[in-house]
């Protein structure tokens, strides 16, 4: 299983990551032979398989809700802390919306 | 007392009989602590980063209650070390990622918060592999971490930082993180007993997520006893993490102290082929010890075992997708510019993040992509199911199960960081315990002719960390005599 240079570019475009020129054709190898390595799953015959998405254990179905109270939670000026850009409360990000 | 000298062999207990018969203060054990911490770390680089501030405010309030006649906390005085995937409040935390490089985390994780309380004190925290990324602590935006026991080796990994300090005697216990191995893989290679408990057993609140159905938080120490205490300690259901389980925690101390004998343990197959033969031989004696103290030993079969790289590889890489979007330039520290917003969220991310990190992210999304999600997401979904009914099936016949933990000890620093398919097999004993989601720890069962440490890996059922502790209590007393 090989993933071509092309695919690379377009599943690093979904991550929002950007590669260098160098980058590319290495990630293009490297998942390739992992992907080849996956493929064995495809020897197993899984079609009466429910699949697993958490390990779970007995608990009552509403176990996990608590109580409606209102709690303290993080102040605004903590949570923007570490933030790169703020001000006036928010988050400040490059300009989305070109006016033109 | 002489702090150099003693500090890498204290316990827990010996910690509380200290304070009780006034030997030292809880303030002056954190000074020395820190001062022994701070001049030996730079052998290994396990510690990123020291907090004396938070430490000896931290032991002067131990010394407060020691001081009214209060009864102290179960871990009242003990230096701590924390892996820097755990948040602590005012306390950098990096994650070993250039990406968090200042992140000051504004709260603390449920497991430090717990710890804390029962007086635990934090010196600092401590190397890992980018995002608990990596099995060999070469990952880390800080530079690798050294194996005390063979300083040109690796200590494991992603935990590194947490099994290095304890070998090293630079923390008397730690916190580390397992999705695939992190916390049992690197306590076998340094020669220390880590401990991955039962999947929700600890809150993962606090915890920088890497894979929310893998992860875990456990402790590593120089013996079973200490791992059982913090595991103790900080256990239990907790509202901030809704994963967390209410299962009632055993008293695991009293527990663990039941001879072995009429126990049944199990000998999975498929874990002792490919192993070295110094491994093999390490773990034929372990077992061999333990039949002789009256346990019986039946060969079992956890069929699926094979099938776990590939199963974690799509399951990690795809959380871990998902999980690590929210570092963009925009919440957390560093951003590098671009024209647009989305060139800024690239442009961060391709500096912040490491080669390994970005490898996994791009399998992540790839395997989660249009068209590929049934082959790869949901099959390696279904395949977990079996692993588990594995451990299920097994279960019914034996109290626990016992590996190797890896199929070779400590390898050189830089022997594999080229090959990523290499590196990751290294974990094929240790990914199948997540998957699963059952206790399982890593106990040091002597060395190879080089002098390199291996671990003795034992799987229990869900929620009996007792029984897993008691196999492990009485084997490290019945070797130690």
């Amino acid at each position: 299983m090989n993933l071509s240079e092309k695919e690379v570019r377009y599943v690093a475009d979904l991550a929002n990551l950007r590669l260098s020129a160098e980058e590319v054709p290495r990630m293009s190898q490297d998942l390739g032979q992992i992907l080849t390595h996956i493929e064995q799953l495809n020897a197993l015959d899984t079609s009466n398989v429910e699949p697993m998405a958490q390990v779970l254990f007995d608990a009552d179905e509403t176990a996990t809700l608590r109580e409606d109270i209102p709690h303290a939670t993080l102040s605004n000026q903590e949570a923007l802390v570490n933030a790169v850009s703020s001000g006036a409360g928010y988050y400040k990000v490059p300009k989305v919306i070109d006016r033109t | 007392m002489s702090a150099p000298t003693v500090l890498p062999a204290l316990t827990i207990a010996a910690v509380r009989e200290g304070l009780r018969k006034k030997d030292f203060s809880a303030s002056e054990l954190a000074t020395a602590a820190l001062a022994f911490a701070q001049a030996e770390n730079p052998k290994t680089n396990a510690f990123l980063t020291f907090s004396p501030e938070r430490a000896l405010a931290a032991a002067a309030k131990v010394d407060a209650e020691i001081a009214k006649g209060s009864p102290i906390g179960a871990l009242a005085g003990v230096p701590l070390g924390v892996k820097d995937v755990i948040v602590t409040k005012g306390v950098r935390t990096t994650c070993g990622s250039r990406i968090l490089e200042n992140y000051i985390p504004p709260y603390d994780a449920t497991a430090v918060a717990r710890l804390e309380d029962e007086g635990a004190i934090v010196i600092g925290k401590l190397n890992c592999d980018e995002f608990a990324m990596g099995s060999s602590n070469e990952n880390s935006a800080y530079g690798p971490v050294r194996n005390p026991r063979a300083l040109d080796r690796v200590p494991g990994g992603s935990s590194g930082g947490s099994a290095a300090a304890v070998a090293q005697g630079t923390a008397l216990v730690t916190l580390g993180s397992d999705t695939g191995g992190s916390i049992r893989q690197p306590a076998s290679f340094c020669g220390v007993v880590g401990v991955t408990p039962t999947y929700g057993r600890v809150s993962r609140y606090g915890l920088v997520a890497f894979a929310s159905s893998l992860d875990h938080i456990g402790p590593l120490a120089r013996n079973v006893e200490d791992c059982a205490t913090v595991l103790h300690a900080m256990a239990g259901r907790d509202e901030q993490d809704s994963t967390s389980a209410f299962a009632p925690i055993d008293d695991y101390h009293s527990l663990m102290k039941y001879p072995v004998r009429g126990l049944t343990l199990g000998l999975p197959a498929e874990y002792f082929e490919g192993l070295t033969s110094e491994t093999g031989s390490l773990i034929d004696a372990a077992v061999k010890k333990l039949e002789g103290l009256g346990c019986e030993i039946r060969q079992i079969s956890l069929p699926h075992t094979k099938y776990a790289l590939s199963c974690y590889y799509i399951i990690a890489t795809a959380e871990a997708s998902s999980n690590l979007a929210r570092y963009d330039g925009v919440r957390y520290t560093i951003r590098t510019e671009g024209g647009t917003l989305s060139d800024m969220y690239r442009n961060t991310r391709g500096v912040g993040f490491g080669a390994e990190v970005k490898r996994r992210i791009m399998l992540g999304t790839y395997v989660l992509s249009a068209g590929y999600y049934d082959a790869y997401y949901k099959k390696a979904q279904q395949v977990r199911t079996l692993i588990a009914r594995d451990f299920s099936e097994a279960f019914k016949g034996v109290d626990a199960i016992l590996a190797p933990v890896s199929p070779f000890p400590a390898f050189k620093i830089g022997e594999k960081v080229d090959d990523p398919l290499a590196m990751y097999l290294s974990d094929i004993y240790t990914l199948t315990g997540d998957l699963a989601g059952v206790p399982c720890m890593s106990v040091p069962c002597g060395q190879s002719s080089e002098g390199l440490p291996v671990g003795l890996q034992i799987f229990a059922k869900h929620f009996d960390e007792a029984t897993m502790f008691r196999v492990a209590y009485q084997y490290q007393q019945a070797t130690s005599r």
